[in-house]
């Protein structure tokens, strides 16, 4: 059984129809590429799928539970964890502690505790982000505030908050995008290693062709809110609608 | 050097020898203020420590979780009016103390609901028209407010070989450090991290799990507790209670005091208590100037210092860090 499976997902913003009939399907533990021209839905089918946007009509199911009409928050405890496009971090605070937030769900909350000082949560969960830490390199980032940090940095930190919440559907908005050459190979071969040590599934826009079908085990190409073409990378990136909407008619 | 050794030591309240050093002067320094120095003085630091509660409460809503409110008055009142009324049935101090504290927190949950659709200014005037509201239903309610001649209070009775002022001066003090400790406790927390979270990207919080419904009431009426547990010890240490002390200006005061202390940051409530105390103080032959002095501070602060007076001691901290600059 899939993952997560979106059928007929409609969305739209008064006018404009963002998402028109979107059918998906992502397996556990594969690696999905969605791509698409701007504008085309992406990150309209992310805020959908997390619940920051309410579709119009559809469904999407996750583990046979469906995420319609949840909250975000929900959504997070279900076991979905996404990135942002233009990152949303908590500039005010130190890597370690926007880390330390990506655990909140994992938290027993216990008001006394905090209003009396006991940290014994606090110090289990430090433990988890320690390693988390260590896995994605920024030890010498940890105790620095976010905003002081490189946007290599800042990107890595983002995914790192997102893997702290030990998802099950990862969804990484395009994660290499304005990185240098040398940083887009270490946070794709990142992406690799999240898969073989993590094992979530994981859902990637990406605009570098190249990289976003190197990683993928099955691509998906969207245009003006419809799927156009699904199946391998190789098959996707020579389908002649695809050709058609990046590179137009001849 | 400092060298941490377990995640636990990083998690304490005072980590370097020099801070306990320091820390611990201060206290013992305010703990013996009575000894030398005048009643008149004891006085003012009571009322120091009685507006550091409120004000913490204040912070944690506005510098923590990045809700503006501007209906403190109205959970001032009703803390006081709640424990007016309470004292006058003859419920001891301290359990009357918890109740205005719980009553205002009722209120404050109430109230945090309109920050759930409401951002930024327009949460603003939401709890402004509270406190508003507040203070002319006191003003109205003669059965609420005692009328004409307000409400009159038992005040504290002199305690073991301490005379009057003394005697609130201490307990004062305990209640001011209680509440201290606590907002440091909560701020370091998952709580904290939640409420910083929520100020810094509210959507981003909501997506990592953070329930946005239940931390903005949390922080709604945690603050109005600290704000209803001040208004209690006001009412005892005034011994009466009219509604004219609760108007649109003593809102402001705690705005001022949150700012110019320093906004998200504790010590910056105890320095912008004492700011709002000390500065009408000094000025007592010119009242007309107090109003000029915070909008000319704010504005300086805003400008220069945006963390405040606790900013402008963290700078000096850092800067003393490597004394003797060799």
């Amino acid at each position: 059984m899939a993952l997560l499976e979106i059928n007929d997902l409609n969305i739209s913003f008064g006018g404009i129809q963002a998402l028109a009939g979107v059918d998906l399907e992502v397996e556990p533990e594969e690696i999905l590429t969605v791509i698409g021209p701007n504008g085309s839905g992406k990150t309209t089918l992310f805020n959908c799928i997390s619940g920051v946007y309410k579709p119009t009509s559809g469904a999407i199911t996750f583990e046979g539970e469906s995420l319609l009409g949840l909250s975000p928050d929900h959504v997070a405890q279900r076991g979905v964890a996404r990135t942002f496009q233009n990152l949303r971090l908590f500039m005010h605070m130190t890597v370690l502690d926007n880390l330390m937030l990506g655990r909140h769900v994992m938290f027993k909350k216990n008001p006394a505790a905090a209003f009396l000082r006991l940290r014994k949560e606090e110090l289990k969960h430090r433990e988890v982000v320690e390693e988390l830490i260590d896995f994605l390199e920024l030890q010498a980032y940890r105790s620095a505030r976010i905003s002081d940090c490189p946007y290599g940095i800042q990107k890595r930190a983002e995914v790192g908050r997102a893997l702290a919440l030990e998802p099950r559907l990862l969804m990484l908005d395009e994660p290499i995008s304005g990185l240098t050459a040398e940083e887009k190979q270490e946070t794709a071969y990142l992406i690799t290693e999240i898969k073989g040590r993590f094992k979530p599934a994981i859902l990637l826009v990406e605009h570098d062709l190249r990289i976003g079908s190197a990683l993928a085990d099955r691509m998906v190409a969207i245009d003006n809110g419809v799927k156009i073409a699904q199946g391998s990378p190789e098959e996707v990136q020579r389908h002649p609608e695809v050709i058609r909407a990046y590179v137009g008619d001849e | 050097m400092d060298l941490i050794q377990s995640y636990s030591e990083e998690l304490k309240l005072i980590r370097k020898p020099w801070t306990k050093v320091w820390v611990w002067g201060l206290v013992l320094a305010v703990f013996l203020l009575p000894t030398y120095t005048t009643d008149a003085v004891v006085y003012i630091a009571t009322m120091v420590f009685m507006l550091t509660v409120g004000v913490l409460g204040q912070n944690l809503l506005i510098g923590f979780t990045g809700q503006i409110s501007f209906g403190q008055a109205g959970f001032l009142a009703i803390g006081a009016f709640t424990f007016g009324h309470l004292s006058m049935l003859g419920v001891p101090w301290a359990l009357a103390l918890v109740a205005a504290g719980v009553m205002a927190g009722i209120f404050g949950f109430l109230v945090g609901f309109p920050s759930l659709r409401l951002k930024g200014p327009y949460l603003a005037i939401a709890t402004l028209g509270f406190g508003v509201a507040v203070y002319q239903i006191f003003a109205n309610s003669p059965v609420l407010s005692g009328g004409r001649m307000g409400l009159t209070i038992q005040k504290l009775e002199e305690f073991w070989f301490l005379n009057m002022e003394q005697t609130y001066f201490y307990l004062y003090f305990i209640i001011a450090g209680l509440f201290v400790l606590l907002t440091y406790n909560i701020v370091s927390s998952y709580m904290g991290r939640a409420f910083i979270a929520i100020r810094d990207n509210d959507i981003a919080a909501e997506v990592l799990g953070v329930s946005l419904t239940r931390y903005k009431l949390l922080s709604f009426a945690i603050s109005s507790f600290y704000v209803g547990v001040q208004g209690g010890m006001l009412a005892l240490l005034l011994g009466y209670l009219e509604p004219n002390m609760f108007t649109f200006l003593t809102t402001i005061d705690f705005l001022v005091a949150v700012i110019v202390g320093g906004l998200a940051l504790v010590e910056g409530s105890i320095l912008g208590a004492a700011f709002v105390v000390i500065i009408p103080q000094l000025l007592s032959e010119y009242k007309e100037a107090v109003p000029f002095i915070y909008g000319v501070a704010i504005i300086l602060v805003l400008i220069f210092q945006p963390l405040g007076l606790a900013g402008m001691w963290l700078k000096m901290r850092l800067y003393f860090r490597h004394w003797p600059f060799r």
